[in-house]
């Protein structure tokens, strides 16, 4: 564990990614406290420019506070980024796993299912299952984790089926141990550095495809989202340039520190490749 | 004869964080032209940086921190990026390890080569000289094969493709660093001899890198002995092979296997397992089109009879290993009894096999892949008794006994395997095995990952133990001299089928298979015997 | 792969793509009855717009009075004689909405994907070549930039920049509006628009295909085969074009397969910011007015485009690796 934290300090970027990721992270806890009341709620006169009338980023046509709605709009962004990104992983996992251990037919099925996944467009499919469904934050969760755990399944096929046929699986096959003590003993801990690193990246596209369903008027109407705060400053962008800047900026922030701690990730899971890593993709 | 390469007083440096400072520290050789030296050493004796600095084919991160290279009669070290480049290829040549990844997967194998001629500027021979080429290192329909991808090639051929492209521009020097070691026994017989034939008609200098004192024996004029980046012995190849001076060769050559079988206790036809028509074949192939079916294993009977051990000898593929595995049901047969006892095992289930699983057990080939690398040693030792009933703290203790039998500290249950070496490794997989205490012991190749001295250790163990415990084993192994120095019987696989099988001495001695002598003639060195040397302390 | 096996393969290939477009038409028909409510109603939207006679020839068309499999075979049939619906919204046939609009969508998409793939490789190849230089640092700090902008933000950016501030290039459309232009300056003009979207469209991929290039680059350098060549004498430029750059292209061409989804996913949201009159504007309309039936006619044009896209790729993988057999 400390050898991990040093590897991953030894990677400032993964530092700096890390700070900014748990300031997001407090002002997503702390928006309540910061800017009591409702997001949607009149703040100020419409089109206040940042610094004027006490508004520090701002106002947008309905006189609503832009930071106000960044600060909340952090805690659905980071809501629907981690939770979609566990039902990706259950899904991803669980598929992958069945694949990669029984090869065979069931490998074969779940490969085709997977690749079909991967070759609709995804963001198309989750416009559609979102209008379809009608936009709540279940049916935006659902709709990014229905289009975000193929990459998920792949990966841990391919981990699967390399450590399945690795010696210290067999030997354990010949010691008589059970399937079910085989796959989360042997095989499932010495596979998860690519899925926690994998997953830091789907948590960051996560909120980058929610903002964009957002954006395109597909967000819960209940609740405030960067995504719509863009989208809702797209038509005054010549007399309101704030009201998209900055919630953009957060987004940019988040999502660039998530991959950030991504890579440290990465690096401190195996440090042998970090000297030499091109990169992620 | 004229001298062809100097090497003197070479000193290489290491990174930073490395186990030494040098890879290679005030090594001086010489060689000329129309002989073979041969460069002997463990893995990271430095011999391969050695062969490199001449070629100029350092990585980045290892300078030369002094000495000096004359090569034809010019000082190699101080020249240029281009003109290094200009002499290889056209003066001096290299042949490497791994034949299957050697080679541009993307090019024709007749283009690569006549890259070869092409930047050297003899690009417009090259549609003559490729198919003459391939002709020369013995490859049928050379103009076929100049048309054909290296991935149509087997491990072999693509070596002697290799060979021809060093040999394109008629070079002084070849540089040749283990290039047989991938390849199975009769190839790699072939192989040398090739090297040897074509070395003699062109008067080439050979440096050959090699770790094996057989292949030693077959194909030196001269021998220098590397030892953590120094050389420690130097002359010519009967002098260091038959009367060793240093300590280390002494060791060395002491740990090959000698081949001569230990006198062993008779026995009795006592079956433990008996293999009968068992049959296992793969299909390769999609849902359409043709389907590829391969016997992996066919007319394949034996039978082992109480603590007798039998020896699975063959070539890659040759189906050993998937016998082996049939055994313990890491590879389910579709046809065949399988008796253990008289008990056929074969249609039983994974629930049914579970008692059979503590009389039967396997020791694997890589050290590095056999043990769980997120689990401590203790535990791998022990989780195997656990799950069949013992208490936890029995199975501790009997782990601790075992890792005195297998002479390892008993600190080494709280330890992970990354801290152990190769040999260190296997020891621990022997433990894990016996902690179940079988009757039956399958070695699948436990001592080739291994180098020489390590693996002769290991060997030394396995018979004590086997010796101890009264075990019967299933020894499979590509290593003729390692069978005949273990095993009581010896089965030869050829293409899925035993196709000899008979007492050690006999199998060795009067070959009744023509298979079988191939394979003995192909034992690199086989007219070398290691000479018995007095113990050194 | 060689020459006689490509039919072979090509044949293989066709009969995949086919299954797969075969799969997408029964995944549109389960999403309609996979919803909430009445299928019909659902189809027609919920903006009101439906009126009783609207919906009963909805019923009729879909059979919806039928079983599952009936209404299924009868949605199969539509779709494959290329009958996707009716948009009562916009009086016209989703078919026909879909025809109109796909030439400015091919365009965007082939201009942004034809750039990310140049720049990105070119860039790519560059910092391979120097890793740990200035200009390597500057590729990456690019690279991880344009994965963190949302695509629709660096299109809002990009206006804000070129368009409000510096009105060098317009903002919206696919060419001007109330100028008749004829010949080069037709061409011209449509230059222009295509300038700001392509690039939006364009820059992540730039980015994702340069860190792909850098990091199969290096790995291809570390290989076996170009130390042989560096043995033989080859020159490193040489080394770098023939061997080296050759076998790193492998990936980036099955990357270039796999994100085909993504781009098309991607011309949404560029649409849709700069008003191009193409098939994603068009699914943002339809958005507006939750006209589902347009809506999975652009699901259903969009994954026939990625399966071709798909398909042109694997056979441009079968020709330059010599690996690929029929399977």
């Amino acid at each position: 564990m400390r050898g991990f934290w040093r590897n991953f300090c030894r990677n400032r970027g993964a530092v700096v990614g890390l700070v900014i990721l748990l300031l997001v992270i407090a002002t997503a806890i702390a928006a309540p406290w910061l800017y009591p009341g409702s997001p949607w709620d009149m703040a100020g006169m419409p089109f206040a420019p940042p610094g004027e009338m006490g508004m520090m980023l701002g106002t947008d046509s309905l006189g609503r506070d832009v930071a106000a709605g960044i600060a909340h709009g952090a805690r659905v962004s980071l809501l629907v980024g981690a939770v979609s990104t566990v039902v990706a992983l259950v899904i991803g996992i669980g598929l992958g796993a069945i694949a990669g251990y029984l090869g065979g037919l069931a490998d074969d099925l779940v490969m085709r299912f997977t690749e079909f996944f991967q070759t609709i467009p995804s963001f198309v499919l989750a416009i559609l299952l979102v209008a379809i469904f009608t936009p709540t934050i279940g049916s935006i969760v659902f709709a990014i984790a229905v289009v975000s755990w193929p990459p998920v399944a792949r990966v841990v096929r391919a981990e699967f089926l390399s450590l399945r046929s690795r010696e210290f699986v067999q030997a354990s096959e010949v010691l008589g141990k059970s399937r079910i003590s085989i796959v989360f003993g042997d095989i499932l801990p010495n596979a998860l550095s690519p899925i926690v690193v994998l997953s830091s990246l789907m948590v960051a596209s996560a909120i980058l495809l929610e903002s964009a369903l957002s954006f395109l008027g597909l967000g819960d109407p209940n609740m405030m989202s960067w995504g719509f705060l863009i989208g809702s400053g797209r038509s005054v962008i010549r007399m309101a340039w704030w009201m998209s800047v900055f919630p953009g900026i957060a987004i940019f922030l988040t999502v660039l520190s998530l991959n950030l701690v991504g890579e440290g990730l990465s690096d401190a899971l195996n440090p042998r490749l970090a000297r030499n890593r091109g990169g992620k993709a | 004869m004229t001298r062809l390469l100097t090497v003197e007083n070479l000193t290489v440096g290491l990174p930073a964080g490395a186990d030494r400072p040098h890879a290679v520290e005030d090594v001086s050789l010489h060689l000329d032209a129309g002989e073979i030296l041969c460069v002997v050493g463990e893995s990271g004796s430095g011999k391969s940086i050695t062969a490199n600095t001449v070629m100029g084919l350092l990585p980045k991160g290892l300078p030369v921190k002094g000495g000096a290279i004359t090569f034809e009669g010019e000082p190699l070290l101080g020249l240029s990026a281009e003109a290094m480049r200009s002499r290889r290829g056209r003066r001096m040549a290299m042949v490497f390890q791994e034949p299957m990844t050697a080679l541009n997967p993307l090019m024709k194998v007749g283009d690569q080569i006549a890259e070869a001629l092409a930047v050297h500027g003899k690009g417009a021979e090259a549609k003559a000289r490729v198919p003459e080429l391939l002709a020369a290192v013995n490859l049928p329909d050379p103009a076929a094969i100049a048309r054909m991808h290296p991935f149509r090639l087997s491990g072999g051929q693509r070596q002697r493709v290799m060979i021809a492209m060093a040999l394109a521009l008629e070079p002084a020097l070849l540089i040749a660093d283990e290039p047989t070691t991938a390849l199975d026994v009769t190839t790699q017989a072939q192989i040398l001899r090739l090297i040897r034939e074509i070395q003699q008609r062109r008067g080439m200098g050979v440096m050959f890198i090699t770790h094996d004192f057989g292949v030693v024996a077959e194909i030196a004029d001269r021998v220098a002995v590397m030892q953590r980046g120094r050389i420690v012995e130097q002359g010519t190849a009967s002098e260091v092979l038959n009367a060793p001076r240093h300590p280390y060769t002494r060791t060395l050559i002491s740990a090959v296997p000698h081949g001569r079988a230990s006198d062993r206790a008779a026995i009795g036809p006592e079956p433990v397992l008996a293999m009968k028509g068992v049959t296992k074949t793969y299909q390769r192939g999609g849902w359409f089109g043709a389907r590829a079916v391969v016997k992996a294993v066919h007319d394949a009977d034996f039978t082992l009879n109480k603590g007798e051990t039998l020896g699975l000898v063959g070539e890659s593929g040759s189906g050993k290993s998937t016998l082996a595995r049939c055994v313990v049901r890491l590879v389910e047969p579709e046809q065949g009894e399988i008796l253990f006892h008289g008990a056929n095992l074969r249609p039983l289930s994974r629930q049914g096999w579970l008692p059979y699983r503590k009389r039967i057990q396997m020791v694997f080939q890589d050290p590095y892949a056999s043990l769980n690398p997120r689990r401590k040693v203790g535990d791998a030792i022990t989780e195997g008794p656990v799950t069949h009933g013992v208490s936890p703290a029995e199975a501790r203790q009997r782990a601790l006994e075992l890792l005195r039998l297998v002479k390892l500290d008993p600190s080494a249950m709280d330890r992970y395997p990354h801290e152990f070496s190769g040999g260190q490794r296997q020891r621990i997989g022997l433990a894990r095995a016996l902690a179940m205490q079988p009757e039956l012991l399958i070695a699948d190749e436990p001592v080739s990952a291994l180098d020489v001295s390590v693996q002769a250790q290991v060997l030394d163990l396995l018979a004590e133990i086997r010796q101890r415990l009264g075990l019967t084993m299933l020894f499979i192994t590509h290593d003729l001299r390692v069978a005949a120095q273990i095993c009581d019987r010896i089965a030869v696989m050829q293409r899925g089928a035993i196709v000899e099988l008979g007492p050690t001495a006999e199998v060795f001695g009067a070959p009744k298979h023509p298979y079988t002598r191939s394979l003995l003639d192909s034992i690199p060195g086989r007219g070398w015997t290691p000479p018995e040397l007095a113990e050194i302390s | 792969m060689e020459l006689s096996r490509f039919p072979a393969y090509l044949a293989g290939r066709l009969v995949k793509a086919a299954i797969v477009v075969l799969a997408i038409v029964v995944c549109n028909f389960f999403l309609i009855h996979a919803a909430p409510g009445d299928p019909a109603s659902i189809i027609a939207g919920q903006s009101g717009a439906a009126d009783a006679k609207f919906l009963e020839q909805l019923r009729a068309q879909f059979g919806l009075d039928q079983p599952l499999y009936v209404q299924l075979w009868v949605y199969l049939k539509g779709v494959l004689t290329l009958d996707l619906g009716f948009s009562h919204r916009q009086q016209a046939s989703v078919a026909a909405l879909l025809w109109d609009r796909l030439p400015a969508t091919l365009l965007l998409t082939g201009a942004a994907f034809l750039f990310a793939i140049v720049i990105g490789v070119t860039m790519g190849a560059l910092a391979a070549r120097r890793v740990g230089s200035w200009s390597d640092s500057v590729i990456t700090v690019l690279a991880l930039t344009f994965y963190a902008t949302p695509l629709f933000w660096v299109g809002l950016m990009l206006v804000l920049l070129f368009s409000v501030t510096l009105e060098w290039l317009p903002s919206f459309g696919m060419m001007s509006v109330g100028v008749e232009l004829s010949g080069f300056a037709w061409l011209l003009d449509i230059g222009k628009h295509l300038l700001l979207p392509a690039l939006t469209l364009g820059l992540f991929y730039v980015a994702v295909y340069a860190r792909l290039t850098r990091a199969t680059m290096l790995e291809v350098a570390d290989q076996d085969f170009v130390k042989t060549a560096r043995a033989k004498g080859v020159p490193e430029g040489r080394i770098l074009r023939r061997h080296v750059l050759r076998n790193a292209m492998l990936p980036v061409i099955t990357f270039a397969g796999i994100q085909a989804g993504q781009l098309i996913g991607g011309s949404i949201l560029v649409e849709t910011v700069f008003a191009w009159p193409g098939i994603g504007r068009l699914a943002f309309e339809a958005l507006l007015a939750r006209d589902y039936q347009v809506l999975m006619g652009v699901f259903f044009c969009t994954s026939v485009m990625v399966v071709l896209f798909n398909l042109i790729t694997d056979l441009l993988y079968a020709i330059v690796d010599p690996r690929v057999e029929v399977s």
